[in-house]
């Protein structure tokens, strides 16, 4: 008798399958208020779905508890709404046990942050390959209106009629804490940038995180309006372009210095000397955890791909010392059944 | 090389049918090693056996002091056994502590050899001794046996190029060799042993063997010993043997589940006492394609484990109690997902962290009823270190059938005990049927039950035509989607029920030892086994009209469990709970089922189970079970 081999498992295709945004549409009505920014997150995931080349059949979505999490019921591939915070313990188990599928986690501020921020901390830092995409709208939604771990300091909320008493996490710090290799943040409104961030993270090999600024218009509306609406998004947000230098503003007048350890605007900078090139490929976080820490009003916000770097992956590892032990002789059962000393009873 | 056993004339032999050894001594003293080279060297010579390790749940206790005390006990005997013996006809005391918190399991008469070098001043009042008891005469029910082990080892290392620590710690083989040669035993097995586990150390070695061919010495030429003992082979079925301990043979068990099934195995697990070994095992059996995972708590061991049973691997997790509370939410989440695994939980005493290095059956209820909702799942329970390999096939075959979670309960004296195993034939072992969904190209409906299983199709991530979406909601039956139509629920939480109920068709019937009906069946489950049965025994023999059944499959019961029961005038169930299988017996069945329980983190006596056989048939009053007091195996 021998040992099991790893059963059926959908190799990727050779053959590239042609498909469309429809493709990835099931059948499921979509239940999120009118208005809600995980429309926008939804759209952009089955534009750029299709882009993968991956057969739906080798794509798997998974999710915890929240209104987030209600995703994987609206993308016809494999889904599984976990429990809450436990989405990225699953993922880890399916991609451990699977490496040649493409997982996708979706998460929100309290499912990713509040009840599973220890299985964030640690699927970062073990660089499982999945791609992590946390909802961010500083509230909960579906319990309708408590505040969140990334709540403003002192808000007003249901469960702080007085102002919270509570400091917020910032995901992308966290990520980078944590030895995420890819750290994007993105926003529900500018839906081109979505598209493209969520297909460079699902491109990616090791652990892809991508915060998305996405508005609960019903509990926590206008959240990110002061840097994102349409008409101000280019004086107060900066686009993070890896070897270009910060520079921001209806025309791109505006850049980002460094003094010391401390980032500086300069207004109608007119030449790029000096002005901070933004690295996404560095090992050290030092500058990705400068640029986190520019926030609105006194900063831009910065939004794009902070971190962008190659490291072992934690399923490949664990699937080749596997392979390596098998190809040193599959393992027998009678023989380990017999391992150590025996005798014989005539 | 082998050594004979040439006897003085003067020593008398003496034959026993059996005899239980105690080694006691500092964590540092090697007690464990000295107990397993004997325990080795029993099963080689045809002795049927049982042991019992005991050791403090502090890694490194001080020296000399009492929560530091380690204790292995053995019992081998001439014929078939179950347990490691009630109290040690034989203690061997390393030190002072030693002594006193195993002293008072010693039956009264039995032999007592302590090192008496070590029953200084500083490791008396460290196991506050205020005298020596050595001198003042507290020991004169025992035959006491002081040998100045210390000096006498030193002695035998001299001029050995070590430094006198090392030396120190030879002390065990000097003892081992002692007991060695009391009951007439070759020191083959332990030369063999230690000359392969030491050969990188040769110092050590030569350290060792000399230590212990002193010993076995010292028990040859001197006059302390009048009489050495033999303890005849037993008659045991022929076949190739081995040790096993119930971790390992846990381990083994679902190694072959997965051979067996063809399936690769994924473990995922947090380090918890005293499962721990089984993860240990299989991370090191890679070569089968068993992927094991230390996941970051008991949360995500529980998850991946999903993960990887959803990813059509036979998924499997283990545990202790405190961490099958954590995982409670997440594996309610494969009750409702209807995935196959397999979770084991290797009891342990108290609630919380309560007494990790304890035995205790106090799970059961839990792994019944101890998750949100109506929801039910598998539960399985090894009886013995051996069956562990057995109930773990069991577990995985009826997971992957049904598509339910099993729960597989052992427990600390069961996994942490050991006894001879005769090794099955590959080919003998059970067949493990599973299958995924077809791949297909219409609709696909996740919670299309099989008539007969009533097992939803397992469709896993790369079929193609199967994509669905699965999740912790209530679903509707056939179509999976979220549904909260009310007799909708209703009609899936019974589908859920009757699925594991339904199981009783694919599971033995409960098999009595002794007479068909008569006055007194004593039920057991788990851990018990082993003193329910040589009670039962007993009192056979003393013609009392008596049978014992012991349950291995807990949800869903043996079809036959009530007839069985209502056979009998009485009975009684010994459970090392307040009474969980009594309550479950008697609200099932109302069958006036009497509970006998024991809840100090030590497994039953013999002779505790057989006091009570006799109060219930009326052959003595009430009978109350006496605690010794501080013993290590008592929790000292």
């Amino acid at each position: 008798m021998t040992a099991p081999t790893v059963p059926n498992s959908g190799v990727i295709s050779a053959d590239l399958p042609v498909l469309t945004r429809k493709d990835f549409v099931s059948d499921q009505e979509v239940r999120w208020c009118p208005g809600c920014g995980d429309y926008s997150i939804l759209a952009q995931m089955q534009k750029m779905l299709p882009e993968l080349h991956v057969p739906r059949e080798n794509l798997v979505f998974i999710s915890g508890i929240g209104c987030s999490s209600r995703f994987p019921y609206y993308v016809e591939t494999y889904g599984f709404h976990s429990i809450h915070g436990r989405a990225l313990t699953l993922a880890t188990g399916l991609k451990t046990a699977r490496p040649e599928l493409k997982v996708f986690v979706i998460t929100g501020d309290g499912d990713g942050l509040s009840i599973g921020g220890n299985h964030l901390l640690h699927a970062m830092r073990r660089n499982v390959d999945l791609t992590v995409v946390l909802f961010n709208n500083r509230i909960y939604g579906l319990t309708k209106g408590q505040y969140s771990p990334t709540s403003e300091f002192g808000k007003v909320t249901k469960s702080s009629p007085y102002g919270t008493t509570e400091r917020p996490l910032n995901p992308i710090r966290i990520a980078l804490a944590a030895g995420a290799t890819f750290v994007a943040r993105s926003i529900d409104r500018d839906t081109k940038h979505l598209e493209e961030v969520l297909y460079q993270a699902a491109q990616h090999k090791g652990i892809s995180f991508v915060e998305v600024y996405q508005n609960c218009n019903i509990f926590n509306d206008g959240a990110f309006a002061a840097f994102a609406e349409k008409e101000v998004r280019q004086d107060r947000m900066v686009y993070l372009e890896h070897g270009k230098p910060l520079r921001y503003g209806k025309d791109s007048q505006n850049g980002i210095r460094l003094n010391g350890f401390t980032p500086e605007v300069v207004h109608d900078a007119a030449s790029d000397d000096g002005l901070l090139v933004h690295n996404a490929h560095n090992q050290d976080i030092t500058l990705a955890n400068i640029l986190v820490g520019m926030d609105y009003p006194d900063f831009p916000v910065p939004i794009g791909v902070f971190r962008d770097i190659d490291a072992p992956v934690f399923d490949d590892l664990v699937q080749q010392q596997v392979e390596e032990a098998i190809a040193k002789g599959r393992g027998d059962l009678a023989a380990i059944l017999h391992s150590g000393e025996t005798w014989v009873v005539e | 090389m082998t050594t004979e056993t040439q006897l003085k004339p003067e020593h008398i032999i003496e034959e026993l049918d059996r005899v239980t050894i105690r080694f006691a001594g500092d964590s540092g003293d090697g007690m464990q090693l000295t107990g397993t080279q004997f325990t080795k060297t029993a099963a080689v010579f045809g002795n049927d056996l049982a042991t019992l390790p005991d050791f403090p749940a502090e890694i490194r206790a001080p020296t000399g002091s009492l929560p530091g005390v380690s204790g292995f006990q053995l019992s081998f005997s001439s014929s078939d056994i179950h347990t490691p013996g009630d109290r040690p006809d034989v203690l061997v005391a390393m030190n002072p502590a030693a002594l006193k918190t195993n002293v008072a399991d010693l039956r009264p008469g039995g032999l007592l050899i302590v090192d008496e070098d070590e029953f200084n001043a500083t490791n008396l009042k460290k196991a506050a001794y205020p005298v020596n008891p050595l001198e003042d005469g507290s020991l004169s029910q025992y035959q006491l046996i002081p040998i100045a082990i210390t000096r006498f080892n030193e002695l035998a290392l001299e001029g050995l190029p070590l430094n006198a620590k090392d030396k120190f710690r030879s002390r065990n083989f000097y003892a081992l060799g002692l007991i060695l040669w009391l009951y007439g035993r070759s020191m083959d097995t332990t030369i063999k042993w230690a000359s392969e586990q030491f050969k990188r150390r040769p110092d050590i070695l030569d350290a060792n063997l000399r230590a212990l061919r002193a010993g076995y010495n010292f028990g040859e030429t001197t006059e302390m010993f009048r009489v050495q003992y033999n303890v005849a082979p037993a008659t045991v079925e022929p076949g190739t043997y081995r040790h096993i301990s119930g971790n390992e043979a846990t381990a083994l068990g679902f190694v072959a589940a997965s051979v067996l099934s063809g399936l690769p195995l994924f473990y995922g697990s947090y380090p918890i006492t005293p499962a721990s070994d089984v993860l240990h095992e299989l991370s090191k059996l890679k070569s089968f394609g068993i992927k094991t995972f230390q996941a970051e708590d008991e949360i995500a061991a529980m998850g991946a484990t999903i993960g990887a049973a959803y990813g059509g691997h036979l998924g499997l997790t283990g545990t202790s109690g405190p961490g099958l509370a954590l995982k409670s939410e997440a594996l309610n989440l494969a009750v409702m997902t209807e995935l196959p695994l397999v979770v084991i939980d290797v009891q342990r005493a108290g609630p919380s962290t309560g007494m990790p290095t304890k035995t205790e059956q106090s799970d059961l209820l839990q792994a019944m009823f101890g998750r949100n909702g109506d929801s039910f799942v598998g539960i399985v329970a090894p009886c013995t270190p051996s069956d562990c390999f057995l109930m773990a096939i069991e577990a995985a075959r009826l997971a992957l059938k049904y598509m339910v979670p099993v729960i597989f309960l052992s427990d600390g004296y069961v996994g942490n005990g050991s006894e001879p195993w005769r090794i099955p034939d590959v080919s003998s072992l059970p067949k493990i049927e599973w299958q995924y969904a077809t791949e297909q190209d219409g609709e696909f409906n996740p919670y299309e039950r099989d008539p007969t299983t009533l097992a939803r199709p397992w469709a896993v991530p790369g079929q193609k035509g199967l994509t669905h979406r699965i999740g912790g909601l209530e679903k509707s039956g056939q179509t999976g989607d979220i549904s909260y139509d009310p007799r909708n629920h209703h009609e899936m939480t019974l589908a859920r029920k009757g699925r594991v109920d339904g199981m009783v068709q694919d599971i033995p019937d409960l098999e009595v030892t002794g007479p068909e009906t008569g006055d007194l069946l004593v039920l057991g489950w788990g851990g018990t086994y082993g003193a329910i049965t040589s009670a039962v025994e007993g009192a056979r023999k003393r013609g009392l009209s008596v049978a014992s059944a012991h349950l291995r499959y807990l949800n869903p019961f043996p079809g036959n469990l009530e007839t069985v029961m209502k056979r009998y005038k009485h009975v009684l169930i010994p459970e090392l709970n307040t009474g969980q299988l009594s309550l479950l017996v008697r609200g099932k069945f109302m069958v006036d089922a009497i509970p006998f329980n024991k809840i100090s983190g030590q497994p039953f006596k013999i002779s505790e189970i057989e006091g009570k056989i006799d109060e219930v048939l009326g052959l003595r009053g009430p009978y109350t079970i006496e605690f010794g007091q501080s013993s290590v195996l008592s929790g000292g």
